[in-house]
């Protein structure tokens, strides 16, 4: 099995690897040879981009020692078809490809620096059925190879660092903070997890701005300068309660240092409404009229029940999760977790941060999304609402609303003037430019002039249109394709449980030795998945050579999909007997798409790309 | 109740005395009064013009916000009123105004210091129009008052 070519197809760089010789197991996985060597090298002679491929100067010498005929870049396409055509290796098929390597290592003596031990010691502990092992194998190879930002952890390139936390970890992170803000300004924790949440959690500049102007920003974050007196209930002589008019010597009342005093009843009533039925808890302001000062947690601990204590620490907590923007919650329905991850909203044009939750589930970093690699959060974005541009909802939601610029929640302008606050962050801008409406002082219908388009856009825009529609529809139609797919796979896997039970009666083989099932339709899934996506990220693309590369990989794993697909389809009788070639398929697949991830993502990092929009 | 008592007391109070300009209409039961302004300054845009605000309490008042709208009547019920023209209201009589939704409101609100608001409201404008996007709001929204989320300011009038 080509295992070194495949390394070929994303380094564009030529290694032999005895161990090929010396392990036949290995070489029976090898019935598809992927093609993208040679296809890259006949690249590379007519015009090669990438200055890393264009010191090697053996390009042309490989493909010709390889397949002699090949000379021309279309031949290479119809050479590679040929081989695929034939699902099931034919011996001398196997024969060939055995003989590839070989004939390789013969022409490309000059290249020992990358015939790396590393690859040979990796090949002798691979087994075909584990694919971590496999995958983290891929990482190795490529550590030695040339990436110093993976070398030293076995990260691929198109995975990234976190940590999922559980309540209580964030609840700690919180303390931690507030703890430590406490102990610098010598304020009481309640009051400072009060600046901390008004300042975002950013503790360096809150403690700056705190240090210049100590009295504003405690006004600003609705503190106060005044810190005596305890929080106690108190009965005041003659006091009648401003929301309840009820007046008596023994009233129990309740005032913060902004001295609005209320029954104790009220205020408990009034904390109810905003905890339980508009879910507020890190801004409640003082129910006195037009008093900002912030309900502390000390008060809010004297005066309420414990459910809503309870409730309360939740909403904390999210909002904490909600202002931090290395934490992000798990998505999947009913999940406690969060993810605690360093890519910054700016590097999502360079990076497809997925996470794994520890409830499974995997989803974007970025945006929350399902997995959608090898795709930016961008053209996840631009393709989503692509596809539903023609449903009512997305026609509604483009026509009727907008993002709040600061926290992006999806904001409905129901009428009013254009001087918008967003009610979950509470960031004021002008509904027409979406600009700073600090900057809009009071002529605001800055915002009304047109950009006049030339006449002359508008009418060959017309006849582009039509074959943009054709482009679209072409790649909507694979990805609808996959997407349908990947939902059968739900019952794929629902039905592999009862193969793998009824495998295991009829053919004797023991429950962890069907386990191989699971592994193929989980395989199935994520490729699928992966499959889905390279065609969104392949509408967007701008053609050149890269592109063929992409499209070479993106074929192949498609094709070594379907295949598994099938096998995996066949009736349980055969499943026993097919099980080497399912587990060689699945470890393909696998590695097929590790490739795939692994080369654009590193393109991406890079910016090697180009795109036919603007994003 | 809750509601109850602080409207029995409102009420009390505002029979004694009321705020030029503001006269009780209707506070028969304590779900629904129904209030006349007039606005007192010689605003052109509203001169000898009465209109009238309908107020609808849930039992969680004053900790939650009463529903105000402006509502006409016919000229054969003897007082015919109209919907007043300002920017931030709809000429189905819905008010944009912050203190009326749960974020500006405050508990000390009352019926009275409503109105009073409403008036200044009325006093300080001058521009004779509806809200961008007053008519396809007033076919398209079947909401409650309450219901109706999005709080936008607008210092200037």
């Amino acid at each position: 099995m080509l295992h070194e070519s495949e390394l070929n197809s994303i380094k564009g760089k030529v290694t032999c690897d005895s161990s090929l010789l010396a392990y036949p197991r290995q070489l029976c996985r090898s019935d598809i040879t992927p093609p993208i060597t040679r296809k890259r090298k006949a690249a590379e002679v007519d015009n090669d981009p990438l200055p890393k491929a264009a010191t090697k100067a053996h390009g042309p010498r490989h493909a010709t020692s390889d397949r002699p005929a090949l000379s021309k870049h279309s031949s290479a396409a119809t050479e590679i078809t040929d081989n695929r055509a034939s699902p099931a290796s034919s011996a001398s098929q196997k024969k060939r490809d055995l003989v590839t390597p070989a004939t390789t290592t013969a022409s490309m003596d000059s290249d020992d620096d990358f015939m790396s031990d590393v690859s040979s010691q990796d090949d002798f502990g691979m087994q075909a059925s584990d694919n971590d092992s496999l995958g983290e194998d891929f990482g190795d190879l490529d550590a030695g190879f040339d990436d110093k930002d993976i070398f030293g952890h076995k990260r691929k390139p198109y995975e990234v660092e976190f940590k999922v936390l559980d309540p209580p970890d964030i609840e700690n992170e919180q303390l931690g903070q507030v703890n430590e803000v406490c102990a610098i300004l010598g304020l009481p924790p309640e009051s400072a997890a009060i600046l901390l949440r008004f300042g975002r959690w950013n503790k360096e500049k809150l403690i700056e701005s705190y240090m210049e102007h100590p009295e504003k920003t405690l006004e600003d974050a609705g503190l106060g300068t005044n810190f005596e007196g305890t929080a106690k209930t108190e009965t005041v002589p003659g006091f009648m309660c401003d929301i309840c008019c009820e007046d008596g010597d023994d009233l129990e009342t309740y005032a913060m240092r902004c001295g609005h005093r209320f029954c104790v009843d009220c205020y408990r009533h009034y904390l109810g409404q905003k905890i339980k039925e508009e879910g507020e808890a890190a801004r409640i302001q003082c129910p006195g009229d037009g008093c900002n000062r912030i309900v502390d947690s000390k008060s809010l601990d004297l005066l309420v029940t414990d459910d809503l204590k309870e409730r309360y620490r939740e909403l904390l907590t999210r909002t904490y999760v909600d202002d931090k923007e290395n934490l992000r919650w798990c998505p999947a329905p009913n999940c406690k977790y969060a993810v605690d991850c360093g890519v910054k909203n700016r590097d999502l044009h360079r990076i497809v941060p997925t996470v794994h939750c520890f409830c499974k589930h995997e989803f974007c970093f970025g945006c929350s999304l399902s997995d959608h690699q090898p795709t930016p959060c961008t053209l996840v974005k631009m393709w989503l609402q692509k596809c539903e541009d023609d449903s009512e909802t997305a026609n509604w939601i483009s026509a009727n609303t907008k993002e709040c610029p600061r926290c992006m929640s999806t904001i409905e302008k129901n009428g009013g003037c254009n001087h918008m606050t967003c009610r979950k962050c509470k960031h004021e801008f002008c509904w027409m430019c979406m600009g700073l409406w600090s900057e809009h002082g009071t002529s605001w219908y800055n915002c009304n002039r047109y950009e006049e388009k030339s006449g002359s856009d508008a009418r060959s825009a017309q006849a582009k249109s039509r074959s943009f529609l054709e482009r679209y529809l072409h790649y909507y139609n694979r990805y609808a394709n996959h997407e349908q797919s990947a939902k059968l796979d739900k019952d794929l896997y629902l039905k592999t449980e009862k193969k793998m039970t009824s495998l295991q009666s009829s053919s004797g083989l023991s429950w962890i030795e069907v386990q191989f099932l699971d592994t193929a339709s989980q395989a199935l899934q994520q490729c699928r998945q992966t499959l889905k996506w390279t065609y969104a990220f392949a509408f967007y693309l701008a053609r050149n050579n890269l592109t063929e590369i992409f499209e070479d990989n993106q074929k192949d794993l498609e094709m070594a999909v379907e295949s598994l697909s099938e096998m995996f389809e066949k009736p349980v009788s055969e499943l026993a007997e097919l099980k080497v070639d399912i587990l060689d398929k699945t470890a393909y697949c696998t590695k097929r798409r590790v490739i795939l991830l692994s080369d654009t993502a590193e393109n991406l990092k890079n910016g090697e790309w180009s795109f036919n929009v603007e994003w | 109740m809750f509601a109850t008592k602080r409207l029995s007391k409102e009420l009390l109070k505002m029979k004694d005395h009321v705020p030029p300009g503001i006269e009780i209409v209707k506070s028969d039961n304590l779900e629904e009064w129904q209030m006349d302004i007039k606005v007192l300054d010689e605003n052109p845009l509203y001169q000898n013009q009465t209109y009238r605000l309908k107020f609808m309490f849930s039992s969680k008042y004053p900790i939650e916000p009463p529903e105000v709208q402006f509502i006409t009547c016919d000229a054969s019920t003897g007082h015919p009123r109209t919907i007043p023209m300002h920017p931030h209201i709809y000429s189905n009589g819905i008010i944009c105004l912050d203190l009326l939704g749960s974020a500006g409101w405050s508990p000390v609100q009352t019926v009275e210091s409503v109105c009073m608001s409403l008036q200044s409201m009325l006093t300080a404008n001058n521009r004779d129009e509806r809200p961008p996007g007053d008519q396809e709001f007033i076919t398209h929204n079947r909401r409650r008052i309450r219901d109706i989320n999005f709080v936008y300011e607008d210092d200037n009038v």
